[in-house]
């Protein structure tokens, strides 16, 4: 199955990527490409196999529920491109 | 009511999960803390951090299945749900899809005398968002994540419900649920416990669904009910003048008392959900699910019948005190220090709510003072089942115990309330009361039965209040009939 242009300026608006004319007609292609490695792969015979979510199969290992974080030092801030004393400042939202 | 039409309603309800941190890391979960306090670079989303489970959360969410009815998946996986928000700094929520910790199960309530049963379709544990703070004076707005990784549960129903009624009876019979097993506290106006409704109408005998419509911004159970009403109304009348319904999200606007277009529903694939990488699978042993059933309290119908069966109480009364825990603890504790099991229940159904609705002393009908501890109101209680004072008297006597720890029977003693019962007193008020009020012995006597109240009244007057009703009664009626 081809994949269209128009499905490519979906997930490019749900990525939040602004592309290019020319990007969308290369990725247009690459992801095609990438998509039909994987349809050869969906060609095998799975019956009977669990599906890997992960390649452990351990269980998850779990904490304990307890309060471990001291209160956030002001370093966690400093990489904020806007901010408002503590607060994350952003472009506002439209509700 | 809807004029050929039946109503189909299912609920999404979100809870947040009472443990000291939050769900993938070690900041604490309490709310109201000052902005960007309770964070760290994993719930802040920065790059090559890892998330790693609560145990208390999977407990919970156990715990819930349990009481629900539901079947404990041993194999479950979180996935990555996808979507751009401010408020959510991964750019992911972890939550769960396509294998669910809890599924099935069911809920039963009762409306209007009619007992059905709704249907769960699944309970999962993710993650809460940020908030978006609106920023007053600029243009943009600002983001706090003390509430980003904070535990909830996300409790689907089926469609099952067909009026807001039935909505609200469910809404309720769960959220009592959740609070006697201690996981949420259930307060709607702080946002712990959310509540999405999916709407649509049908031609009643159509066995396909209709368009659905999703409602949000609902922070109280009339609110559900009155947005509910409402979209449904809406629905019908725009189907019965030819008007194409299509899926979308509304929000209730509770000052207007109306639902409002919010934005075309995204389609759950642009979500573009899969498995969580970054989490192995989640395995629930049958031995955890058991210790978990083990630990299960008494839940609220269970607590209904055995208040019926054993306390003697009326199945309204028995269904007032056990909608909430701590009502239902208080009650027992009353009844623990020697109160009569129907005159605790007046006590509380008739004073004490009243007291704690009036002073507010409930957030969101999370009761988290009482005005008077259990045992004192008790004692209370046994001051007028003994006979030492009447129940008017009590009442009086009921503001000033708050707050304090005074004794009622020292306060009674103190302040010389008891009730007289002494025959002697009493005879001579009451022969004194029939001397001054002629006219209405007459009437008495030509067969005016009424008229003892007003003579009753008039003995309590002149024993400032303290008399005991029931033997100036009997005097009265004996020295009448004389």
């Amino acid at each position: 199955m081809a994949l269209t242009l128009d499905e490519v300026r979906q997930v490019a608006a749900l990525a939040r990527l602004r592309l290019e004319p020319d990007e969308e007609t290369r990725l247009t292609a690459d992801l095609d490409h990438i998509l039909d490695a994987f349809t050869r792969l969906a060609a095998l015979d799975t019956t009977g196999v669990e599906p890997t979510a992960h390649v452990d199969p351990e269980s998850a290992p779990l904490r304990d529920d307890a309060v471990t974080n001291p209160e956030a030092p002001d370093a966690l801030f400093e990489g904020a491109p806007a901010r408002s004393g503590r607060l994350f400042r952003v472009p506002r939202i439209i509700e | 009511m809807l004029d050929g039409y039946e109503a189909v309603i299912g609920l999404e309800v979100h809870a947040e999960l009472l443990t000291a941190s939050k769900i993938f890391c070690g900041c604490s979960a309490r709310f109201g803390a000052p902005p960007n306090t309770n964070v760290c670079p994993v719930c802040l989303g920065m790059p090559g951090v890892l998330p790693v489970l609560n145990r208390r959360v999977v407990e919970f969410a156990i715990r819930a299945g349990l009481a629900t009815g539901c079947t404990i998946a041993e194999h479950s996986r979180f996935a990555r749900k996808n979507y751009f928000y401010p408020d959510l700094s991964k750019g992911y929520q972890i939550s769960m899809y396509e294998q669910p910790l809890c599924v099935g199960g069911g809920l039963d309530v009762v409306v209007e005398g009619v007992a059905r049963r709704i249907g769960l379709t699944r309970i999962h544990m993710e993650e809460d968002t940020g908030k978006n703070i609106h920023d007053a004076h600029a243009a943009g707005s600002l983001v706090d994540f003390n509430r980003g990784g904070v535990p909830l549960l996300e409790i689907v129903s089926e469609p099952d419900m067909r009026s807001p009624a039935e909505a609200g009876a469910y809404l309720r019979a769960l959220r009592s649920i959740l609070q006697y097993l201690e996981i949420c506290d259930g307060n709607m106006e702080e946002g712990s416990f959310r509540c999405d409704a999916n709407c649509s109408v049908r031609r009643i005998g159509d066995r396909t669904l209709g368009t659905k419509v999703e409602i949000k911004n609902m922070n109280s159970f009339r609110n559900v009910e009155r947005a509910v009403d409402f979209e449904l109304a809406r629905q019908v009348q725009a189907l019965q003048q030819g008007e194409a319904l299509h899926q979308e999200t509304r929000l209730w606007d509770p000052d207007r008392s109306e639902t409002r277009s919010m934005r075309s529903k995204e389609s759950a694939h642009d979500y573009r959900y899969f498995p969580e990488p970054d989490l192995r699978p989640l395995v629930v042993d049958a031995a955890w699910v058991d210790a978990v059933r083990a630990a299960l309290p008494e839940l609220p119908p269970a607590r209904r019948q055995r208040f019926e069966a054993a306390h003697g109480l009326s199945a309204y009364d028995a269904d007032v005190l056990t909608q909430r825990k701590d009502v239902a603890d208080y009650f027992e504790a009353m009844v623990a220090a020697g109160a009569g099991a129907k005159d605790a229940a007046n006590w509380i159904t008739t004073e004490l709510l009243r007291i704690v609705r009036e002073q507010k002393l409930d957030d969101a009908l999370v009761i988290r003072e009482w005005p008077i501890a259990p045992t004192r109101l008790a004692a209370l209680a046994r001051l007028v089942e003994g006979g030492t004072i009447n129940r008017n008297t009590a009442k009086g006597l009921l503001p000033r115990l708050l707050g304090t720890d005074v004794d009622p029977a020292a306060l009674v003693a103190a302040e010389g309330l008891a009730q007289v019962s002494d025959r002697d007193a009493l005879d001579r008020a009451v022969r004194d009361v029939l001397a001054r009020h002629p006219e209405q012995v007459e009437q008495f006597r030509s067969g005016k039965e009424k008229v003892l109240g007003f003579l009753v009244g008039q003995v309590m007057k002149t024993t400032g209040g303290k008399a005991n009703p029931q033997v100036v009664q009997q005097l009265l009626r004996a020295a009448l009939s004389s």
